[in-house]
């Protein structure tokens, strides 16, 4: 036997290509500085781009389950608004009821408030996610006629539970106390709560990163998403797998949800399905199933909204529109496809 | 001739036959039948929904793709129709170039989705049609210089067809001849008229591809026929067919607005009645739309004494109320989407084989 052992070529992209691959990347400061450059006024702009980011990390966070969902079981949820707005309303209630809490100057019992809000939310959403999953998606597997049609079913059903539950009405709240008001930086004045939406944004995704790069279970998952019967034969659970990230991307959903309706401060039964437009706008654009391209598309669609608010309101939804037929102009699969096409 | 008048789709079941008699039957002779406004209103609803409802069917039954935007182009005919007749006039020319314009415009929607987004697959095509039939409504009710916005747009139609036309001077088995009865006719019978010409399509060589390419795609391809053009054309049939049920509401209805033509509540209410009918039969659509409208508009009342009955119960009495009817629909649509995949139409005639 010789010593020479049989290693992988590993041939090296050429520079070019790689410049092409990672090109999406850069689309991201590209809409910055051309936004910069149409709006003018610095000051403007800087307000602009964090809403925009924050704007964008929030739908990050509602659109991320929804998109390793379907990557991992090619199931797609149209139901997925009803856990935003369920998680809305529930973390409503709980602030609610710790008023006291919110209403207070101490910077402490009013993070406590929204984390045990948040908390809450998160929990009751994943719950039902775990009912939504076991009732509603999972007689349905393989079917997407099906799929579309049951789900969508759900989201009626949630939506009307939200008015027998809470009541017609839409419900108003004010924000805690530490989040209120704005930071003045130079002449730009920036809202505190946009900067901690844009902090737990980023927070969630890297986390999500790290899980889905260097954990065993983000390793099964990733293998799932690319071959899921290979994953069975090797002995794993694919559908305890799936349960878990549909329950953990419901969860998000709720998250989303709560910060979504402090960020609006008004929340009513059918904001889920209006803020569906966005998500599903944003997960085409980063192509199906994938993490990386649905930040990215958040981040787009965020920043583009709130540039085009300003320069021309009337557009504002259209643009977003738009911007998704020229992604997919460019690329038909979105900007990291990861499921092939099946 | 009358089998030729189906294109040779009968409704192969005794009962089912029946039911659509009676259908037909009570849409012909409404106005005699069901004296009242309220009725007629409701009767008209009915035509219409049944050819917007079975145009959708083309698409979901048939070629087995779902959109969302089957009310845009509901929509896209009805604005049309109502902007002839608000900028030129209440002149019959104005409907005519109107409706024609909507089905063009609506067309043309439709190929542009269909090309683009048709090609990957179906599940693309509901999340694209999603969101542009939600950009579409708002760009609507922004647009208020051209649509009035929220508001709608009020016109006026031809003299003949309003209640103020009288015929006759006097009143046939009780009811009074009048313009209303009039566009009531024309409602039916263009509604008649789109009915048959969309079962002449889904009985011709055409359809019978459709079906093949909705139970395997990859089969047809094979075989040689292009699936997306087969798939795009559908798309832009129903559109077409959903754009004139659109212009047919808008000049009974001598009002159009987004409540009535885009709302996200309105395609919902197309869904249930096409999965409730049965998916892949246009009778299904009839029924569909029949029992749907029907118990939409009669039912509600009935939940409403239930809920006044037992307002005692606090939780329950919420639960039955009117106005959550939506509820007991949602959860009628998923058990029919598992246990009824064919509606009702499919159960008929599965009962008699």
């Amino acid at each position: 036997m010789s010593d020479t052992t049989i290693k992988p070529r590993i041939e090296k992209i050429p520079l070019s290509e790689q410049f092409f691959q990672k090109l999406p990347v850069l689309l991201v400061p590209i809409l910055a500085v051309a936004g910069l450059l149409a709006i003018g006024n610095p000051a403007s702009w800087l307000t602009l781009t964090v809403a925009g980011l924050a704007m964008g990390m929030m739908i990050f966070i509602m659109a991320s389950g929804l998109t390793v969902v379907f990557g991992l079981m090619d199931v797609i949820n149209f139901g997925h608004g009803a856990f935003v707005a369920v998680g809305a309303f529930v973390g409503f209630t709980v602030l609610a009821w710790l008023a006291g809490w919110t209403a207070s100057p101490s910077v402490m019992l009013n993070l406590t408030a929204v984390l045990i809000a948040i908390l809450a939310a998160m929990l009751v959403t994943g719950l039902l996610g775990y009912a939504f999953e076991r009732v509603i998606v999972m007689p349905v597997y393989g079917e997407h006629l099906k799929q579309i049609l049951v789900t969508m079913g759900g989201l009626i059903v949630a939506q009307q539970m939200i008015y027998v539950v809470w009541g017609p009405d839409e419900l108003h709240i004010s924000r805690p106390e530490a989040f209120k008001g704005s930071l003045v930086i130079g002449e730009a004045a920036i809202e505190k709560y946009r900067l901690v939406a844009v902090g737990i944004g980023l927070a969630l995704f890297l986390g999500m990163r790290h899980i889905l790069k260097s954990t065993k279970v983000g390793l099964l998952v990733r293998a799932g998403v690319e071959n899921g019967e290979m994953v069975e034969a090797l002995g794993y659970r694919i559908r305890l797998l799936f349960l878990i990230v549909f329950m953990t991307g419901s969860a998000l959903a709720g998250l989303g949800g709560v910060m979504w309706g402090l960020y609006q401060e008004t929340i009513t039964a059918h904001m889920g399905s209006e803020i569906m437009v966005l998500v599903f706008i944003v997960v085409i654009i980063g192509g199906l199933g994938s993490v990386e391209g649905c930040f990215i598309g958040a981040m787009l669609v965020g920043l583009l909204a709130n540039y085009t608010a300003f320069l021309a309101p009337k557009v504002a939804l259209i643009s977003t529109i738009a911007l998704m037929v020229a992604i997919l102009m460019w690329r038909p699969q979105g900007l990291y496809p990861v499921v092939k096409a099946k | 001739m009358l089998t030729r008048l189906l294109s040779g789709d009968t409704p192969r079941s005794g009962l089912l036959t029946v039911l659509l008699l009676i259908v037909l039957v009570s849409l012909a002779f409404a106005p005699f039948l069901f004296p009242g406004t309220k009725s007629l209103e409701t009767a008209a609803r009915i035509c219409i929904f049944i050819v917007l409802v079975a145009s959708y069917d083309l698409l979901l039954g048939y070629s087995g793709i779902v959109s969302f935007a089957h009310t845009m182009f509901f929509g896209i005919g009805a604005y049309g129709t109502a902007l002839a007749l608000s900028s030129t006039g209440p002149s019959y020319w104005s409907i005519i170039w109107g409706t024609t314009a909507g089905a063009l415009v609506a067309a043309a929607f439709a190929l542009a989705i269909g090309l683009f987004s048709l090609r990957v697959k179906a599940i693309f095509f509901a999340m694209v049609t999603l969101a542009v039939a939600s950009a579409f409504a708002v760009l609507v009710s922004q647009m208020s210089w051209l649509t009035g916005g929220e508001d709608g747009l009020n016109y006026k139609i031809p003299r003949e067809l309003t209640p103020a036309f009288k015929l006759v001077k006097e009143k046939v088995f009780g009811v009074r001849i009048n313009g209303k009865l009039l566009a009531y006719y024309l409602v039916f019978f263009a509604s008649v008229i789109l009915f048959l010409i969309m079962l002449r399509v889904v009985n011709s060589p055409f359809g019978r591809t459709l079906k093949a390419v909705r139970d395997n795609a990859f089969r047809a391809e094979a075989i040689g026929y292009r699936v997306v053009w087969y798939r795009t054309t559908a798309t832009v049939l129903s559109a077409v067919m959903a754009a004139l049920a659109g212009s047919l509401l808008a000049i009974w209805l001598r009002y159009t607005g987004p409540a009535t033509t885009l709302s996200m509540e309105i395609m919902i209410d197309i869904l249930l009645m096409v999965v409730i009918g049965g998916m892949g039969t246009l009778y299904g659509a009839v029924l569909g739309a029949t029992i749907f409208i029907l118990a939409q508009t009669y039912l509600q009342n009935l939940m409403g004494v239930a809920a006044d009955a037992t307002s005692a119960v606090p939780f329950v009495s919420t639960l039955i109320a009117p106005e959550r009817w939506l509820l007991w629909l949602g959860v009628l649509f998923i058990l029919s989407v598992y246990f009824f995949p064919t509606g009702i139409v499919g159960r008929l005639r599965a009962g008699r084989a």
